[in-house]
């Protein structure tokens, strides 16, 4: 008898579900409340951040002050299991170019640690090749997906404030906290400059959601990345999948790292196989349907390695665009000190986990040597001290004058040293650009055909570069950003020594964490792989929720429209499997 | 210099600082002194192995414990508001970071003997060993980064890092966060800047922002 074998999950169901990130959670969560039978397939362990918490504690309860560690990327009391190096679970770079690959395995995946910043895409982000010719449209508008917006909008929560800007549509809105003082100085500095600095949109209850009673309003602890107590945030884990799990309907197989997609004799998939990495067996469980949300890249992955005679290249890559396309965020940052704020006055200012105001993209491309927006996220204040607090204080103390107007000499030790750090703290603001890049062909992730995992599942290979476009988008946030700090009363501190030479600050692809565009969908089936619906062209119970079917990402975060496109494509499911059309 | 007296300055510095930790050299594994406390913070099963690993180990010897006390505390001293440097329990927060941030160990070992053998030469003593005087002459040469003479410069860097570390082990301990002021981390309703704040930089909300923010009941 052999010694390996492969175990048959006896249940069977009508729809599994490979991630339990947003689009995972999105699908679990409307599919069950419609009474299909699902099993949810999360590759990390179960995650409840009323239980493994994180929040509500000081920087002495971590031995590193709340430092970055080889577990906990974001520092030490972020929610996020994984990070950009998984131990046993390596992906490689090809051609010399970057890209860093940001994975959580948990229940709920990167939803427990994102920023919480919900924004739509516009009627503009639908179809931007009809506007600049670059790209390609995506086959629905923003009339299509609007509506799931406005839903998600009511289940979820999210505050912001109506403007009435054409391509920043308004949702329906919680009240939005009042800005922060610098928020106060930047929006002045926005008003002389021409740009708008708005209430910011975020997924937090300001105010405790009438239509559910699991959930409580948030406290104001800034604390989001930790995950929340009282579900005050958008979690994937707390907020679907917890009700999810509540109907009855859903059986979650944590720790399964699933290896391929399963398919029968006419081309149908029948399930997933997948490595449980606790007993290290091997199981498949068997499904009417099969939905992949395992994030864009992980999705790739598991198509490309669900190779059969009748799928060659890998299950729905007829159209040999599985992997293409890949497209993160642009990103560049810069900070500074707000002289008027040494030595200010102290009062509790965290606020919610982020920022109270952020600036939309504003400008007309038409008079730009860059296609494509961004959009401007702040920071700063008097924040819990944490690993880092004060380093570098040789570079401030020697340039502004102390208490008693007198210039100090640059460093030193002692009580006047000391008074220093209380002298400084909370001055320090600033600012990231989050912008989009232009989807390409040449930008993709593939199977390394040399390397394995630990499970003996082929990683993925990336070749990734950016191009003249994004360089430039960069090098106009830098030259913005340095105008809103002076205007704003501040001075640069960092991030105003770029030049050519390192594409102006940009950002290594992959480090902004909103990588989409892997499976992207079309109405031709040999230049897409799903659907406006999410299903696969080439096998009709197949689908993928997460961001690989974007067709370009906007100068927008991802999250909203994942979950606004995940419970679009659950609706058709449900209606699919009731025709009995899949 | 006579490296027999160096080396015998450098135990006699050693035998004093038993009270801080046990003495003992870095390439011996030390017994944890206590049994860790628990962590009140989420921590994964993988996550404990390594922090066990890492509480487990001495990186520093008594000595140089010894030496990072002193130094912390000219750096962070007590004064009318908080406690010192070692009342925050500081040198225990660099000998983590130490094990936790490996690029760390060579910079302040290195940096720790760099300043030994200055005072070696100068004083004919270890830092540890040296007068309060004498540690003052040596610290206010590599203090200031601007002023200090080109032959300083390892010293400066050694002085920047032991700064850094000092200030924020001292700042992120309980009697820095309570000294620094900082009135978070609690249960709140955010609903503004305080209004003597706003007057005093002349800034207000507007009326849409009034209007359309959050509110509280009183």
């Amino acid at each position: 008898m052999a010694e390996f074998q492969i175990k048959k999950t006896p249940k069977e169901y009508d729809v599994c579900i490979v991630g339990s990130g947003a689009g995972g959670g999105m699908a679990a969560y409307v599919l069950a409340n419609a009474g299909i039978k699902v099993v949810l397939l999360e590759a990390g362990p179960m995650y409840d951040p009323a239980k493994n918490v994180t929040q509500l504690k000081w920087p002495w309860e971590s031995p590193r002050r709340g430092a970055s560690s080889p577990y906990r990327n974001f520092g030490d009391f972020d929610a996020a299991y994984g990070g950009w190096d998984i131990e046993g679970e390596p992906y490689t770079r090809k051609d010399g170019t970057k890209f860093d690959w940001f994975r959580s395995r948990m229940l709920g995946g990167r939803t427990n640690h994102w920023g919480r910043i919900s924004l739509r895409f516009g009627p503009n982000d639908f179809k931007h090749k009809s506007i600049d010719g670059l790209g390609d449209d995506w086959p629905l508008g923003y009339d299509d997906v609007a509506p799931y917006y406005d839903k998600i909008d009511q289940l979820i929560g999210v505050f912001g404030s109506k403007e009435g800007l054409f391509n920043e549509p308004d949702g329906i809105f919680l009240p939005p906290p009042k800005p922060r003082l610098h928020e106060l100085f930047i929006q002045n500095a926005g008003k002389s400059m021409n740009i708008p600095v708005i209430p910011s949109r975020l997924s937090i209850l300001t105010r405790p959601l009438a239509t559910n009673k699991d959930r409580g309003a948030c406290f104001f602890c800034s604390q989001c990345n930790r995950g929340c107590t009282v579900y005050g945030d958008f979690s994937s884990s707390s907020v679907l999948v917890k009700p999810a799990l509540a109907t009855g309907n859903v059986d979650v197989i944590p720790n399964a790292m699933v290896r391929e997609v399963l398919t029968n004799s006419t081309g149908l998939a029948t399930g997933v196989s997948f490595v449980n990495k606790e007993d290290k067996q091997e199981y498949t469980v068997t499904a009417k349907v099969v939905v992949l949300a395992a994030s864009a890249c992980e999705s790739a992955r598991l198509l490309l390695n669900s190779k059969s005679s009748r799928y060659p290249n890998g299950l729905a890559n007829s159209s040999n665009v599985v992997g293409k396309y890949l497209h993160d965020s642009t990103g560049a940052d810069m900070g500074g000190i707000l002289p008027s704020l040494i030595g200010r006055k102290r009062y509790n200012e965290d606020g919610v986990g982020g920022m109270h105001v952020y600036t939309p993209w504003w400008l007309d491309n038409k008079k730009l040597d860059f296609p494509r927006g961004y959009h401007i996220e702040y920071w700063g204040g008097m924040g819990m001290p944490g690993y880092g607090f004060g380093f570098g204080m040789q570079g401030t103390n020697g340039k502004y004058p102390g208490r008693d107007g007198k210039q100090k000499e640059a460093g030193g030790y002692g009580a006047s040293l000391k008074d220093d750090y209380r002298y400084f703290y909370g001055a320090t603001f600033g600012m990231s650009g989050r912008g989009e890049a232009i989807a390409r062909e040449d930008n993709y992730c593939e199977i390394d055909p040399n390397v394995v995992d630990k499970y003996g599942i082929p990683v993925l290979r990336f070749h990734y570069k950016w191009s003249d476009y994004e360089v430039k988008q960069a090098k106009h946030m830098k030259e913005t950003f340095k105008e809103i700090i002076e205007k704003s009363g501040g001075v640069v501190t960092w991030g105003n020594q770029d030049t050519a030479a390192n594409d102006y600050g940009l950002a290594a692809p992959g480090r902004i964490i909103h990588e989409v565009g892997t499976t992207r969908m079309g109405n031709d089936p040999k230049k897409s792989v799903v659907n406006k619906f999410n299903q696969a062209h080439d096998c009709k119970n197949l689908f993928v929720v997460d961001g690989g079917p974007f067709v370009s990402q906007a100068d927008k975060n991802p999250t909203w429209t994942i979950l606004a496109l995940s419970m679009r494509a659950s609706e058709y499911m449900i209606d699919q499997l009731k025709k009995q059309n899949i | 210099m006579d490296r027999r007296k160096y080396l015998k300055t450098l135990a006699v510095g050693s035998v004093g600082a038993g009270v801080l930790l046990q003495a003992c050299g870095p390439e011996k594994s030390a017994p944890p002194s206590e049994t860790p406390k628990a962590f009140t913070i989420d921590r994964t099963p993988d996550e404990l192995v390594r922090e066990q690993k890492l509480i487990s180990e001495q990186f520093f010897d008594a000595h140089e414990m010894k030496t990072i006390s002193i130094l912390s505390d000219i750096i962070i001293p007590k004064d009318e508001v908080s406690g010192s440097a070692t009342d925050a329990r500081v040198p225990e927060f660099i000998e983590f970071i130490a094990k936790d941030m490996p690029r760390h160990q060579t910079p302040l070992r290195g940096g720790l003997k760099w300043l030994d053998i200055q005072c070696m030469k100068r004083f004919d003593a270890d830092f540890a060993s040296c007068t309060t005087s004498q540690q003052i002459e040596l610290v206010d040469e590599i203090a200031f980064p601007e002023k200090a003479k080109p032959e300083m410069q390892q010293g400066v860097a050694f002085f920047n890092l032991m700064r850094d570390l000092t200030a924020c082990g001292f700042f992120t301990s309980e009697i820095g966060i309570k000294d620094l002021g900082y009135a978070g981390n609690r249960p709140n309703q955010w609903d503004g800047v305080p209004q003597d704040v706003l007057d005093q930089y002349g800034v207000k909300y507007d009326a849409r922002t009034l209007a359309e923010s959050v509110k509280f009941d009183a």
